[in-house]
C-alpha cells in the first residue's frame, strides 16, 4: 500500500521512498557537471565554488544528528478546510506534494542528538509546495516550541520557504502569531532557540519565526527577505542592488548574527548550544571556545 | 463621492429623489405619496445591494477613498489625544500614528495604520504602508503602555507593509515578528479593529489582540486578491475569484474563529455615514474593554496566547511504522 492510499485511511507510515538521481549533478552557480557522490561527500557544497546546493529535511537531519533521531509530531496533517481552488484544487496539490516530497509537510520535527547535547531541529523543506507555511507547520513548530520550553531542550530551526501558504488564507496568517506566542513562552523558559537560514527564506516565516531566534545562523549565499525581490522591484520601478537580500547583506545590516559554510554547521551548532546551556567541553589545546564565521 | 458601477442604481435613484424633493419644496407637487414611494424604493434597493456584496465589492468598499480613516476614528471616539512620533531608533513612520488618548475618562494608547486622502498625503502616508520604524513606534508605544497599565486599542488599514530596499535594509520581516512576540505577551488588554484593508503580515504587525474585530465592509487576508491572482493564476485577471476563494469577509473570518466581532456599518458603508461609523466602532470598543479590563492579567495573556495556539484546521493521524 503506498503513502498516499495509506492516508487515505487515514493511516500514515512515513515515507522511505528516495528521489532517483542521476550520477552527475549540475553546479546552478558555476556550471560545472559534479559527480552526485562527490557533492553528497561534500555536505552538498559545490567543491568546486562553494555553491550551496538546496536539500531537503531528511539530508539536514543526516547532516546535523548524530546518528539516530526520532520524528515527532507526525500524525499532525494537512486539510483543506476552505475548499481552495486555484489552477488546481489544493486538495490535488496536497496530493501530489505527498507524492512526490520525501518530507511529510513543509516543516518536519525531531529529536535526537548534536555532539551528544539533546536537542530537537525543526526542518523545512521546499519539496513541499515551496515550504510554504500553512497550520501544519505552524501547529508542529508550536508543539516543539513548547516540548523545549517544557523540557529544558535546546531548538534549532532550519528555515527554507516561499513564505505563507495562500491555499489556507487567514489560517496560514495566523500561524505566524501562533509561532510568535510560542516562542515568547521558549524565552521565559530560558531555551535556547537557534534559527538557521537557508535559501530562500522570505514572507511569513520571514515575519515570524525565522527572525526572533538567541542566534541568527546563515548559509553563504541565502536569499533572506519579507518582501520578495520581484515584488520589490515592481514596486520600485529599478534593478535591485547586487547581493540585495542575501546572507551577506543582512549580516552587514544587523539581522544574521554568523555565516556559517554548511560543511561547519554542526560544529557550529554544538559550540553555539554548548555554551548558552554551559555545557562547555574540557579546553582543547588552545583552551578557547571562540566562535567565528568560516 | 466615487461610485462604483455596482452602485449605480442606487445613485440614480437618490438623483431622482432629490428632484421630487426639490418639486415639492417648489410647490409643484400636491402631495408626498410619489416620495415616500420612492423612499421605500430605495430602501429596498439598498438593503438588497449591501448586503450581498461579492467578496471582491467588499474589497473595493475597504478601499473607498472616502472611508473614514484611522485618525478620523481617533478625533472622533476618543476625548483626548497627544499624537507621539518617532521609533526612538530611526525615524518617524508617517504610515503608522499612535499615542495617549482618552475614553470614557480613562486612558489608553491607540495606534493605527495611516492612509492619505490627497495626492499628496498620500505619498506623505506612503499609502498606510509602514516600514520597520512604523512596526518598532507602534511596540514602542505599547511597551509605553504596558508599563503605565493603559489598554491597547489598534486600527488596522494597510495595504501590506512596505516593500523596499530600505524596509529590507531596516529588518521588515524582524520588525513584524518581534511584534507578535511582544503583543502576545503584552500585559494590558489588546482589541484590535481592522477599519479598511488588513493585508498580510503587515496588518498582523499590529493586530495580534485579546479581541479581534473587523468593520462589515472590510477585508483581512494573508494576501491580496490582485497578488494573490498573480501569483497562482500567474495574471492579475483573477482578482475575483481570488478574493472568493481567499474567504476573506468578516463573515467568513468569523466562522472559522479567526475574528471574535463584526462591527455593523451604516447602509452603503462607513463613508456614506461617518458618524454612525464612528457611533459604533465606539460603543465596540467600550463594550470590549470594559469586559477585558475585569480580567486579571495573568489570566487574561494566557488566555490571549491559548488562542493562537489554537488557531488553524489540521487533522491528527495515526503513524504505523
Ligand atoms: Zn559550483
Amino acid at each position: 500500500m503506498n503513502w498516499f492510499k495509506r492516508v487515505a485511511q487515514n493511516i500514515l507510515t512515513r515515507s522511505k521512498k528516495e528521489i532517483p538521481e542521476g550520477l552527475w549533478n549540475k553546479c546552478p552557480s558555476c556550471n560545472e557537471i559534479i559527480p552526485v557522490k562527490e557533492i553528497e561527500e561534500n555536505k552538498y557544497v559545490c567543491p568546486r565554488d562553494g555553491y550551496h546546493f538546496r536539500i531537503g529535511a531528511d539530508q539536514y537531519f543526516k547532516l546535523l544528528f548524530d546518528g539516530k533521531h526520532e520524528f515527532l509530531f507526525e500524525e499532525i496533517q494537512p486539510v483543506d478546510v476552505l475548499g481552495f481552488k486555484d489552477k488546481k484544487p489544493y486538495r490535488r496539490r496536497l496530493e501530489e506534494a505527498r507524492q512526490k516530497s520525501k518530507a511529510s509537510e513543509a516543516v518536519v520535527i525531531a529529536r535526537g542528538r548534536i555532539d551528544r547535547i539533546p536537542v530537537v531541529i525543526g526542518c523545512m523543506d521546499f519539496s513541499f509546495i515551496g515550504g510554504s507555511m500553512g497550520t501544519v507547520v505552524g501547529e508542529r513548530l508550536k508543539r516543539a516550541m513548547l516540548l523545549c520550553a517544557e523540557e529544558k531542550i535546546p531548538l534549532v530551526v532550519v528555515t527554507k520557504s516561499g513564505g505563507a501558504r495562500m491555499q489556507e488564507s487567514a489560517f496560514s496568517l495566523m500561524q505566524m502569531a501562533k509561532t510568535a506566542a510560542a516562542l515568547s513562552e521558549l524565552r521565559k523558559a530560558g531555551v535556547p532557540y537557534i534559527v538557521v537560514l537557508t535559501d530562500p527564506t522570505t514572507g511569513g516565516v520571514t515575519a515570524s519565526y525565522a527572525m526572533l531566534g538567541d542566534v541568527h545562523v546563515a548559509e553563504p549565499g541565502a536569499l533572506i527577505g519579507f518582501a520578495g525581490p520581484r515584488v520589490i522591484k515592481e514596486a520600485i520601478g529599478k534593478d535591485l542592488p547586487e547581493g540585495f537580500q542575501r546572507s551577506e547583506f543582512l549580516l552587514e545590516h544587523g539581522f544574521v548574527d554568523v555565516i556559517v559554510d554548511r560543511r561547519q554547521l554542526k560544529e557550529t551548532l554544538s559550540r553555539l548550544i554548548r555554551i548558552l546551556t554551559h555545557k562547555v567541553k574540557k579546553a582543547n589545546g588552545n583552551g578557547k571556545e571562540t566562535l567565528k564565521a568560516s | 463621492m466615487q461610485v462604483f458601477d455596482w452602485e449605480k442604481p442606487v445613485v440614480e435613484l437618490e438623483e431622482k429623489l432629490k428632484e421630487l424633493y426639490e418639486q415639492f419644496e417648489e410647490g409643484k407637487m400636491a402631495d408626498r405619496q410619489a416620495i415616500e414611494a420612492m423612499e421605500a424604493q430605495l430602501a429596498q434597493l439598498k438593503k438588497s445591494l449591501y448586503s450581498n456584496l461579492t467578496p471582491w465589492q467588499r474589497v473595493q468598499m475597504a478601499r473607498h477613498p472616502d472611508r473614514p480613516y484611522s485618525l478620523d476614528y481617533i478625533e472622533h471616539i476618543f476625548d483626548d489625544f497627544i499624537e507621539l512620533h518617532g521609533d526612538r531608533r530611526f525615524a518617524d513612520d508617517k504610515a503608522m500614528v499612535g499615542g495617549p488618548a482618552v475614553l470614557d475618562g480613562k486612558s489608553v494608547m491607540v495606534i493605527g495604520q495611516q492612509k492619505g486622502r490627497t495626492t499628496k498625503e498620500r505619498q506623505y502616508r506612503n499609502f498606510g504602508m509602514p516600514n520597520p520604524e512604523g512596526y518598532r513606534k507602534a511596540l514602542r508605544l505599547m511597551e509605553l503602555a504596558e508599563r503605565h497599565g493603559l489598554p491597547v486599542i489598534t486600527f488596522i488599514d494597510t495595504p501590506g507593509a512596505a516593500p523596499g530596499i530600505g524596509a529590507e535594509e531596516r529588518g521588515q520581516g524582524e520588525a513584524i515578528a518581534y511584534n507578535l512576540l511582544r503583543m502576545s505577551e503584552l500585559r494590558v488588554p489588546i482589541v484590535s479593529v481592522v477599519i479598511g484593508e488588513g493585508a498580510s503580515g503587515g496588518a498582523l504587525g499590529i493586530g495580534v489582540a485579546d479581541r479581534f474585530l473587523m468593520m462589515e465592509n472590510t477585508w483581512f487576508s494573508v494576501i491580496s486578491p490582485e497578488s494573490c491572482s498573480s501569483i497562482l493564476w500567474r495574471s492579475w485577471d483573477y482578482k475575483e475569484k481570488a478574493a472568493e476563494e481567499l474567504k476573506l469577509v468578516p463573515e467568513a473570518l468569523l466562522k472559522y474563529g479567526i475574528i471574535d466581532e463584526i462591527i455593523p456599518e451604516p447602509l452603503g458603508g462607513a463613508h456614506r455615514d461617518p458618524d454612525a461609523a464612528y457611533a459604533a466602532v465606539k460603543a465596540a470598543l467600550q463594550a470590549n474593554l470594559k469586559k477585558l479590563r475585569s480580567q486579571p492579567i495573568d489570566k487574561l495573556t494566557a488566555r490571549r496566547k491559548e488562542k493562537y495556539f489554537q488557531m488553524g484546521r489540521y487533522e491528527e493521524k495515526r503513524v504505523v511504522e
